[in-house]
């Protein structure tokens, strides 16, 4: 249901065919998923803690290796790809983490130009020694996201907002296609948690970037992404626009609880945010 | 229903959960090292006529500390400690550099299995042989000086540091690393993004740490003739010379303890 009305005219961004993941363990964590994802389309999943959903996001660029199924990106079969292709495609797909992941004690400047280790041979990474152009990029995202007085500062000294947002820059800086966004609010308070949100989304239209945003603040998804798709024991319980997520539907991707608030909660939230 | 439980509960003592959950098991276990203790301590024969004779030698040796001889030996002293410092430094920089790779290696998290299994097989090997033995054996194809000390700290420093080194990157925060892996970089960019930054302070640390040891190892090397000042030791001990003995352990003594102030000053700044 509801794919069609919110699908763009034209390409295939992306599109998994019967993505499984088996682990050892016995535990399926995905199965058989479809899922087509256009150009310049900003998605969220949404789902219970193991529901799959950062498997899922890990199994595109595989980070986490598929069991079976296809991952396209464009023509690609990414799952049919040997470790240099792999790497060349994996420039293509930014990828924005929970816990921010920057490395700690490495600058900011250093983090954001990590996006760059694709494109760079190991000399230059190794010494530091960018290409202008990228240096150039990298000066532009971080005054983008207003953190450029912050370039030679370790990764270390900064708040949890501003490491998300160097963690934007850093995935933006590949010139992806692509973002694969794994809870990004998950550690953030509130307010900040709508800023990166609202920073993701806008900078995906900036871009016309298709994205991926694993998130468990279904509030949160309402207020800023177009298609939420419900993720429930590896399988997609629910595909469409935010105003379709009723209270059955939300017991169906989490189960039995009473829902209205959180509905609620959102239509108090936008009129604070219209109020703002 | 679960209140009758609860009602059960109420009132009764509550005690941790004992580690060995038999008593009997428990206790004998306790009983049975005691005794262990008691018989072990037993079988120490003391002969208190030889530690009589001895204290007196004990003394001289002390009281050689109040006035150490610095000068009658100054030569080979100086020689002496030349040569330590030289093994010292050698072995700590050659021991460091072949560390790092098989370090790597010995890393479940990011060697392949039989890498991984190979490098700790080196790592097995060069701790399960102590020092002094190494150093034997190589001063039998070596001969004796110095280069037989220089390979045996070699060898020993690759041990401690693989594998410190090792469990060190086992235990990083595997997200940054994994985030630098999906930016498309290859294998030697992510150990250097990735994985390096994480290990650096503790890599540093152990291997100011790893001199130290090197230079007092060194003292020890020269009693079985592996060369530096350890060797020069042994020669004022043969010639109960304990006036030049006491200056050298004195200058010994000095070096480390300045090595020891060192490395918590590198250390601290490196964090």
């Amino acid at each position: 249901m509801g794919l069609s009305h919110c699908r763009v005219r034209g390409l295939l961004m992306l599109r998994l065919q019967k993505l499984t993941k088996t682990y050892k363990t016995g535990d399926q964590a995905l199965k058989a998923i479809d899922l087509e994802v256009p150009k310049g389309q900003v998605l969220a999943l949404i789902g219970p803690s193991g529901a799959g959903k950062s498997t899922m996001i890990r199994c595109i660029n595989r980070l986490v290796e598929p069991t079976s199924g296809a991952v396209m990106l464009d023509d690609t079969d990414l799952t049919k790809l040997g470790p240099g292709a792999l790497r060349r495609a994996r420039r293509e797909m930014g990828m924005i983490f929970q816990e921010y992941a920057l490395v700690e004690r490495l600058t900011v400047m250093e983090n954001v130009l990590s996006g760059r280790l694709g494109y760079v041979g190991f000399w230059r990474s190794f010494l530091r020694r960018y290409p202008q152009s990228d240096v150039d990029e990298a000066f532009r995202l971080l005054d983008r996201v207003g953190l450029l007085h912050m370039a030679d500062k370790r990764a270390d000294e900064l708040s949890g907002g501003q490491r998300q947002r160097v963690g934007i820059c850093r995935a933006l800086i590949q010139n992806p296609k692509l973002l694969l966004v794994d809870e990004p609010t998950a550690s953030l308070d509130p307010k900040t948690s709508r800023q990166i949100m609202r920073l993701i989304t806008e900078l995906c239209r900036e871009r016309g970037l298709a994205a991926i945003i694993n998130i468990h603040d279904v509030a949160l998804a309402q207020m800023f992404v177009p298609r939420i798709v419900g993720l429930r024991f590896g399988e997609i319980v629910f595909d469409g626009v935010p105003v379709a997520l009723t209270p059955e539907k939300l017991t169906e991707i989490y189960g039995e609880e009473d829902w209205e608030a959180t509905i609620e909660a959102v239509d108090d939230d936008e009129d604070v945010e219209a109020a703002q | 229903m679960s209140h009758r439980e609860l009602d059960d509960m109420l009132g009764r003592k509550w005690r941790k959960p004992h580690f060995v959950t038999n008593p009997v098991l428990r206790w004998s276990l306790i009983f049975g090292f005691i005794a262990y203790l008691i018989a072990a301590f037993m079988t120490i024969e003391v002969d208190w006529g030889r530690v009589y004779e001895g204290l007196d030698r004990g003394w001289q040796f002390i009281l050689a500390f109040t006035r150490p001889d610095f000068i009658s030996r100054a030569g080979d002293i100086w020689g002496g400690l030349l040569e330590s410092i030289v093994m010292t430094v050698a072995a700590s920089v050659v021991g460091i550099l072949i560390s790092i790779p098989i370090g790597l290696g010995a890393a479940r998290n990011i060697a392949p299995l039989p890498v991984y299994m190979i490098c700790r097989g080196i790592v097995a090997i060069s701790r399960a042989l102590q020092e002094i033995i190494v150093a034997i054996l190589l001063v039998a194809i070596f001969g004796f000086g110095p280069l037989a000390g220089f390979l045996t700290l070699s060898f020993a420093t690759i041990g401690f540091l693989s594998k410190l080194l090792a469990e060190d990157i086992e235990s990083m925060d595997k997200v940054q690393a994994e985030a630098i892996r999906a930016s498309g970089a290859k294998w030697m960019q992510w150990i250097n993004y990735g994985v390096q930054p994480q290990v650096m302070p503790r890599l540093i640390g152990l291997s100011i740490y790893r001199v130290d040891i090197n230079f007092r190892e060194s003292a020890i090397l020269g009693l079985v003739g592996a060369g530096g000042i350890g060797a020069t030791l042994n020669t004022a001990f043969d010639r109960y010379e304990y006036d030049t003995a006491a200056a050298i352990l004195i200058l010994i003594i000095g070096i480390v303890m300045m090595l020891e102030y060192l490395s918590g000053v590198i250390r601290a700044r490196v964090q």
